[in-house]
């Protein structure tokens, strides 16, 4: 069974700063890294082809230098890397975007599997996985911690819930959105770290993939991000000092002053 | 400080210098505590291809040299020495077959060992033989297709963990030390004992165990080169593995290091951090100066190793003994610049110093070093007259 890995790369930052005048992420100095959710995926992706056959393919779309995630993801046991870019691309939204990774993957075609990480962690949107498989058609199971069984047809997975989880049986080609909790990803290995240096890598344009132009980047994109900000810091509370009864007596007093 | 190290050497040390920041200094303590061998971060090793690195690719290793085993035990050794001696001392048990193996034997071994599926064990030292040790005792008495083994090897590294160990073994007492040769002997092997695990000042994530021969029978195929070459082969494996030691010592050395300087920079006392005093600052530099002479030399030594030089007794016993006498003088100066908290077993410091003194030890004493490179010394000296 073939399957796809979906990937993102993201600076290597939980506080990345963002430019105020153009609210776009300021990527100078910041070293870029694998979507660190997707590290889950691409370790499920090559459990999967370990278990079942086949082969792992990387898909990303991105600037060309994405190509290093790419080649990361090969050292990690990746067969093959798709990188999809082109200018046409800039400004994609999380439809525009699902919607160019979707035509790279019906032109690599043949696969059982697509595995994306939950969300990035530099846009947090969590929607690039679920709308890549509405352009698919195919069926979906977001938040997956266990794939239980799979064969040519079908999987049966759990997805997790905040309660606990659900048993899902989907029949494939499907795609699925993974936890951190459905594997521990490996290392990477000197021979795959070999192997991805010499890799060849298919880079693919907007008209290699055969997309309408109109649905790419800015103009494709039905959502525009107005502003970006950091939220202002929650004020410290109000501390009481003084005797325990003083304390009581005061905290008292302020209470039947608010909501009570 | 620049080694110019090859493309394969920067890579392996960047993997493995994140596997030791990663995996391995999370456990390190919890490990020492617990006395377990450290199988999980074994398999971390093994999956990511280290144990192969200086086995030649057509053993299914990557092809690389003592230089590339070095530094990856040095890497590993900057959080712990004890895990990283599981890692070195499979090194050391496969170097037997690597230097004196058939091909038949490299080919069923090493790839074994090269994938981390199975680890390797050196069995020589005996309770009778230490620094002497041509006093073995371990016998191996040939008997048709059979060498039938007996003896009890004692402080083995990786005893009982271990799948392949390498042993030492008199088959003709007569003939002193051209009568030791070499075997291979797998685990499980009947009449091959393990006795119980003993405890140790430091390095104690490492396993250390008797190995006891009790009318074992091995397949004369797995005889060494020859009858009579066992010392040979144990010299030539020590000679090649003290760089080794060395850069375990170096490796635990840098750790204890990095981490009291840090501790320095931000602890005050007298209304500054303590790094601003010049006392402080002379053992910084100090120690720091004595880990790059020991690195430099340890490197410069294992790339001779790599050369194919013949002679390397003296340089290989001199890294060991610098690099090892380093580490001692550098740990302790570590618990010593964190005072009171270097002393306590809540930060990681007092283990590199309780860990580094068997690097003064084994693979040789540092007395014995001393004669080694000493006689070396006088020997070339007489020649020149």
């Amino acid at each position: 069974m073939n399957i796809i890995v979906c990937i993102k790369q993201v600076p290597n930052t939980t506080d990345v700063k963002i430019d105020p005048a153009t609210n776009t992420l300021v990527r100078d100095g910041v070293e870029s890294v694998i979507n660190p959710f997707d590290a889950y995926a691409i370790e499920e992706a090559v459990r999967l082809k370990e278990k079942v056959g086949g082969k792992v393919t990387a898909v990303t779309m991105g600037p060309p230098q994405a190509e290093k995630a790419l080649r990361d993801a090969i050292a990690l046991g990746c067969d093959e890397g798709v990188l999809v870019s082109d200018r046409k691309f800039a400004g994609s939204d999380t439809w525009a975007t699902s919607y160019t990774l979707s035509a790279a993957i019906e032109k690599i075609g043949d696969y059982g599997v697509i595995v994306c990480g939950k969300q990035a962690s530099d846009g947090d949107t969590a929607q690039v996985g679920p709308g890549i498989s509405a352009h698919l058609d195919i069926p979906q199971v977001t938040y997956v911690r266990k794939i239980r069984e799979i064969n040519e047809k079908t999987a049966v997975v759990e997805r997790m819930t905040e309660e606990g989880f659900d048993v899902v049986e989907t029949p494939l080609p499907c795609l699925f959105t993974v936890v951190k909790e459905i594997n521990t990803p490996r290392m990477p290995s000197i021979k795959g770290m070999m192997r991805a240096k010499s890799a060849k890598i298919s880079k693919w344009t907007a008209a290699d993939i055969d997309a309408d132009p109109a649905a790419l980047g800015l103009d494709g994109s039905p959502t525009r991000v107005v502003k970006i900000f950091t939220p202002e810091p929650r004020k410290g509370g109000e501390m009481i000092s003084g005797s325990a009864g003083d304390v009581a007596k005061e905290l008292a007093e302020l209470l039947k002053g608010e909501v009570v | 400080m620049d080694y110019f190290l090859n493309e394969q050497q920067v890579m392996v040390r960047d993997l493995a210098r994140r596997i030791a920041r990663e995996k391995i200094a999370p456990v390190a303590a919890q490990y020492d505590e617990s006395e377990e061998f450290a199988w999980p971060i074994m398999k971390v090793l093994a999956e990511s291809d280290l144990f192969g690195i200086y086995i030649p690719e057509q053993y299914g290793g990557l092809g690389g040299g003592i230089l590339d085993m070095c530094v990856v035990t040095e890497e590993l050794s900057r959080a712990c020495g004890a895990i990283a001696l599981g890692y070195a001392s499979s090194a050391l048990g496969a170097l037997p077959i690597l230097l004196t193996g058939s091909e038949e034997q490299k080919k069923k071994y090493l790839p074994e060992i090269a994938g981390g599926r199975k680890l390797a064990a050196f069995c020589l030292t005996e309770a009778g033989a230490g620094s002497d040790a041509t006093a073995i005792q371990t016998t191996a008495r040939k008997e048709g297709d059979k060498y039938i083994l007996n003896g009890t090897k004692q402080w083995i590294t990786n005893a009982g963990e271990a799948e392949i160990y390498t042993v030492i073994a008199m088959t003709d007492r007569k003939k002193g030390v051209r009568g030791a040769s070499a075997f291979i002997v797998e685990k499980g092997t009947k009449g091959m004992e393990f006795g119980k695990k003993e405890k140790k000042m430091g390095i104690r994530a490492s396993a250390t165990r008797e190995v006891i021969f009790t009318d074992c029978e091995v397949p004369a195929a797995n005889l060494l080169s020859r009858e009579g070459m066992g010392f040979i082969a144990a010299l030539k494996t020590l000679d090649t593995s003290r760089p080794g030691v060395a850069a375990q010592a170096v490796g635990m050395a840098q750790g204890a290091f990095d981490h009291a300087l840090e501790y320095a920079r931000t602890r005050v006392q007298f209304g500054q951090p303590v790094t601003g005093f010049q006392a402080v600052q002379h053992m910084i530099a100090d120690m720091g100066t004595q880990i790059e002479a020991a690195r430099a030399l340890t490197y410069a030594v294992a790339r001779m190793v790599d050369s194919g030089a013949k002679s390397i007794s003296r340089e290989s016993a001199m890294s060991k003994l610098f690099a090892s006498d380093m580490a001692m003088k550098v740990t302790t100066d570590a618990v010593q610049l964190m005072g009171g908290y270097g002393y306590m077993r809540d930060y990681p410091v007092e283990k590199f110093m309780r860990d580094a003194k068997i690097t003064q030890i084994y693979e040789g004493t540092n007395q014995i070093q001393r004669n080694v490179i000493a006689a070396n010394l006088i020997k070339e000296s007489l020649q020149k007259d």
